[in-house]
């Protein structure tokens, strides 16, 4: 087992759990918050990921790119929410999941019909395409380290705001208590609309991350929107904290069982079938957690809710 | 079940067994391949109407069972053994385990919990199913069609035709007696109101999980048919999307009617083969972007229609 | 077969730092009505849900008949003899009167795995159905939607299906909240039948009634009795009336 592979995967599951949790940070505040199960929020993802592959390209640079696309995003997630949402909050969970796998459906026709089936290209500059030997010997890509970086930065940010401001009280408030929260006066529509269209640009940034490293192409969103239940179910509904654990829990899960799987299925198998059904099988180990934590602690690691 | 509902299914049925001769008569026999797809669906789709209308329960992973049910029959295929007496009662049992295994699990939840462990469930068997190289993995195998005796053949499509439209038939029936017997008022009850069940006596957890594996078990069915009719599995029947498009045909057509589904089905389907066509007529290379129009409406639908095409139908309202 | 119905030993309750149980002590008798008084927030609702099984007690005991419940399931101390009705209606919305009342009956009439029968025809449930339906006086009503029933009728209801399940204790959570004088005064007069056939646990505000039917009362403030005793008792004392009489003399 050579230790530097290992710290490189140990890494990238880092990335992928950052990434993870810019989607899952969203989703739990809104469904913590609202108790509105949102299928679409993939659908921001890939809503930045567009836009930030488009930006890039009209402005020429990369930075500029992605500062404009984020303000983009939160506008759909503003209006997404005004026009969709609202209608929705009073409903029970299954006219949400339908309304909102309507959504789906929308957005990733309404991206092929202006951007083309076919995947887009999202490049690096070059300033951000090298490669850094944070681990001697072992050069990692800069781009990586820059999503750590920003995954971080953002779960540092969002708890500050959480903790320390009125904005993040209120949000722990409505969080636990959405009646008593209304209650006592606070403006719930105006925090719902924040909310959820913070949580939107969240998820676009993630998309934004995500466009260089995979592609960028309708449907992208999909895949991660489960895993990102996945991870607020395992970590608590409501619950940032929860979801930053449980999301990297999720990423380096994701990532060290792809490549050691298959070595731990050479075993039984052949190479070539231990090879396909590594990676596939790492995909259902995350869940078997979920399943574990749903049957030991069904409020999840860390619950927000009271009582 | 209401008359006014009785006479709608048996019309649905009797329309539906129309179609050979009629597609016969027109010269077009992808008609009679077309509708014996809708058939298939309207199985899974009644089998999730018994647990969804009737039992509260939103699994969000339905098509798992469609896979289960078909890659049991392909892969009995693949190695040779193509008898449907084989085949069937093991995709009976499969499809039973199978529910009965992630049912166990999901039920201790409820509410989101409950949609979002059956959505995982489904995603799990799905990678199983793509890591599945020998069976063809992403890209899914062919198979042959079932085996039986003598006069029954599967490959003949008009028999085969009249063996799904029986098929379905049967299952509207049960299920028919199932939500008018003890069992169905206890299931229905759960879905009105869990507390109060509890509350009188009724150890829900039980009832829930017998009527979620049935519901498995109809829908296995509906997988190994489905699996005769394409002579192809693939990992894609489990995608959760398509238990996305399972649950739209149910609220379509009109949900907790038994008879709805059947319409919803039918309609999802055709919507799904023709609308992208007439899309085309009126604005030409359109038609591929159906689902632009689609998911607009189903929102629509949702917000609005509720009672599906089964209210339009028949005028009247679901409590 | 001697000793208490209902015996509450230490029971403690918290949420976060709330303390909604606080250390209670209660002793039903056999055939007694016995009357849960207190202000609001006193922890009646907490009581009950700990008492019903809907919520697990952070520590304390309760017996039912000698036997330990307390971490039994609700379905279960159903089927020991222990009913309840709820204070927010709580019936099967989309099903009749009647349906809901054969529901409670079928519950308690062996297994539900019959997949066959159709069990609106089902004489064994309908008619017990039908015959508690006219003890609370909604038999006219039997085939009406249980959504459109009014708010009396169903209070009604939930005695109706408590009563279903044959119970020897029943629980009843202000079964009279919301209710007209007539209708009031029809349903003491149910309870009072009750009474005679059934140990009776009741919260209840209107202390009109309570004085009327109680044969003892346990008054609760901050979740514990300060004081157990007959009318008189109660009424005597000085404790309870600067708690709590005196607050419900000025609001009524």
């Amino acid at each position: 087992m050579d230790p530097i592979l290992l710290l490189e995967q140990a890494l990238n599951g880092l990335q992928f759990g950052v990434t993870l949790f810019l989607i899952a940070a969203g989703l739990t505040l809104v469904f913590g918050i609202m108790d509105l199960v949102n299928l679409a929020h993939g659908s921001l993802v890939m809503v930045g990921a567009y836009f930030a592959a488009t930006l890039i390209g009209w402005t020429g640079s990369f930075a500029l790119g992605l500062l404009l696309a984020l303000p983009a995003t939160f506008a759909v997630g503003l209006v997404v929410e005004i026009v969709v949402l609202r209608t929705l909050y009073q409903r029970d969970h299954l006219d949400q999941v339908l309304a909102t796998f309507g959504l789906i459906l929308f957005f990733n026709e309404l991206v092929r019909i202006l951007w083309g089936p076919v995947s887009l290209y999202s490049g690096l500059p070059d300033y951000l395409s090298g490669h850094v030997e944070i681990i001697p010997g072992a050069p990692y890509p800069v781009f990586r380290l820059l999503i750590i970086a920003v995954g971080l930065g953002v779960a540092a940010s969002l708890y500050l705001i959480v903790a320390r401001t009125r904005l993040g009280m209120l949000i722990r408030a409505g969080a636990s208590n959405r009646e008593m929260a209304s209650a006592l006066g606070v403006d719930i529509r105006l925090l719902f609309t924040l909310v959820f269209a913070l949580g939107a640009t969240f998820a676009g940034l993630a998309g934004m991350m995500l466009g260089p490293l995979t592609s960028v192409e309708p449907g992208m969103g999909e895949p991660l929107l489960i895993l990102a239940f996945v991870v607020i179910i395992i970590g608590g509904i409501g619950s940032i904290r929860g979801a930053f654990v449980a999301s990297l829990l999720a990423g380096l899960l994701d990532t060290i069982g792809r490549v050691f799987l298959p070595l731990l299925l050479r075993a039984f198998l052949d190479h070539a079938a231990a090879d396909t059904a590594g990676p596939a099988l790492a995909q259902v180990l995350i869940y078997v957690l979920m399943a574990g934590v749903l049957i030991v602690r069904p409020q999840g690691l860390f619950p927000a809710r009271g009582g | 079940m209401s008359r006014r509902q009785s006479l709608i299914a048996l019309a649905v049925l009797a329309l539906f067994a129309l179609v050979p001769p009629v597609a016969g008569y027109l010269d077009q026999p992808y008609l009679s391949y077309f509708f014996t797809r809708i058939m298939i669906f309207a199985i899974a789709a009644v089998s999730l109407d018994l647990i969804l209308g009737f039992g509260g329960m939103v699994s969000f992973g339905h098509a798992v069972y469609l896979g289960v049910g078909a890659y049991t029959v392909g892969i009995l295929s693949h190695h040779g053994i193509d008898s449907g007496f084989v085949q069937f009662p093991l995709a009976v049992l499969t499809s039973g385990l199978a529910a009965l295994v992630i049912g166990a699990i999901s039920i201790r939840t409820s509410g989101v919990y409950f949609i979002m462990i059956t959505l995982a469930f489904a995603q799990m068997l799905y990678f199983l199913g793509v890591s599945l190289e020998q069976y063809g993995g992403d890209d899914g195998m062919a198979i042959n069609r079932s085996e039986f005796v003598e006069p029954i053949d599967f490959w003949d499509e008009l028999q085969f035709y009249y063996v799904v439209l029986a098929t379905l038939a049967l299952f509207v029936y049960l299920c028919h007696r199932i939500v008018h017997s003890r069992f169905g008022m206890a299931l229905q009850g759960t879905r009105s109101n869990l507390r109060r069940m509890e509350a009188i006596g009724f150890p829900t957890y039980r009832y829930r999980l017998a009527g979620f594996t049935i519901a498995g078990v109809m829908c296995g069915i509906a997988g190994a048919l489905l699996a005769n009719w394409s002579e192809f599995v693939s990992p894609a029947y489990m995608h959760w999307t398509r238990s996305g498009e399972i649950m739209i045909m149910v609220i379509l057509g009109g949900i907790g009617t038994l008879v709805g589904p059947l319409l919803g089905a039918a309609g999802f389907l055709l919507l799904e083969e023709y609308l992208p066509d007439l899309m085309d007529l009126a604005v030409p290379g359109w038609g591929q972007h159906w689902m632009v129009l689609f998911g607009p409406v189903l929102i629509l639908v949702v917000l609005f229609g509720r009672g599906g095409l089964y209210a339009l139908l028949t005028g009247s309202r679901r409590q | 077969m001697s000793g208490p119905a209902l015996e509450i030993q230490g029971l403690y309750k918290s949420f976060g730092a709330l303390r909604a149980t606080d250390g209670l002590d209660l002793q039903v008798e056999r055939g007694e009505l016995h009357a849960v008084i207190g202000p609001n927030g006193a922890g009646k609702t907490t009581l009950i849900a700990q008492l019903s099984g809907e919520l697990a007690p952070d520590a304390g005991r309760i017996r039912f008949e000698g036997r330990d419940i307390t971490r039994m399931t609700a379905h279960r101390r159903s089927a020991l003899g222990l009913a309840r009705s709820f204070q927010i209606t709580s019936v099967f919305m989309n099903f009749s009167a009647l349906d809901n009342v054969a529901l409670a009956v079928q519950a308690h009439d062996g297994h539900s795995f019959r997949f066959w029968g159709k069990a609106r025809a089902e004489r064994r449930l309908r008619q017990p159905a039908l015959a508690l339906l006219q003890r609370v006086g909604l038999a006219e009503r039997a085939e009406v939607p249980a959504a459109r029933l009014s708010h009396g009728e169903h209070r009604q209801l939930e005695i109706a299906m408590a009563l279903a399940t044959r119970p020897s204790l029943l629980l009843l959570d202000e079964p009279m909240a919301g209710m007209g004088p007539e209708e009031s005064g029809r349903m003491v007069e149910l309870l009072r039948e009750l009474k005679a056939e059934h140990t009776v646990v009741l919260i209840e505000h209107d202390m009109d009634v309570v004085f009327e039917l109680a044969d003892r009362i346990t008054v609760l403030v901050y979740g514990r009795a300060i004081a157990t005793g007959s009318r008189e008792e109660i009424r005597a004392n000085a404790e309870v009336r600067q708690a709590y009489l005196g607050d419900e003399q000025a609001g009524g």
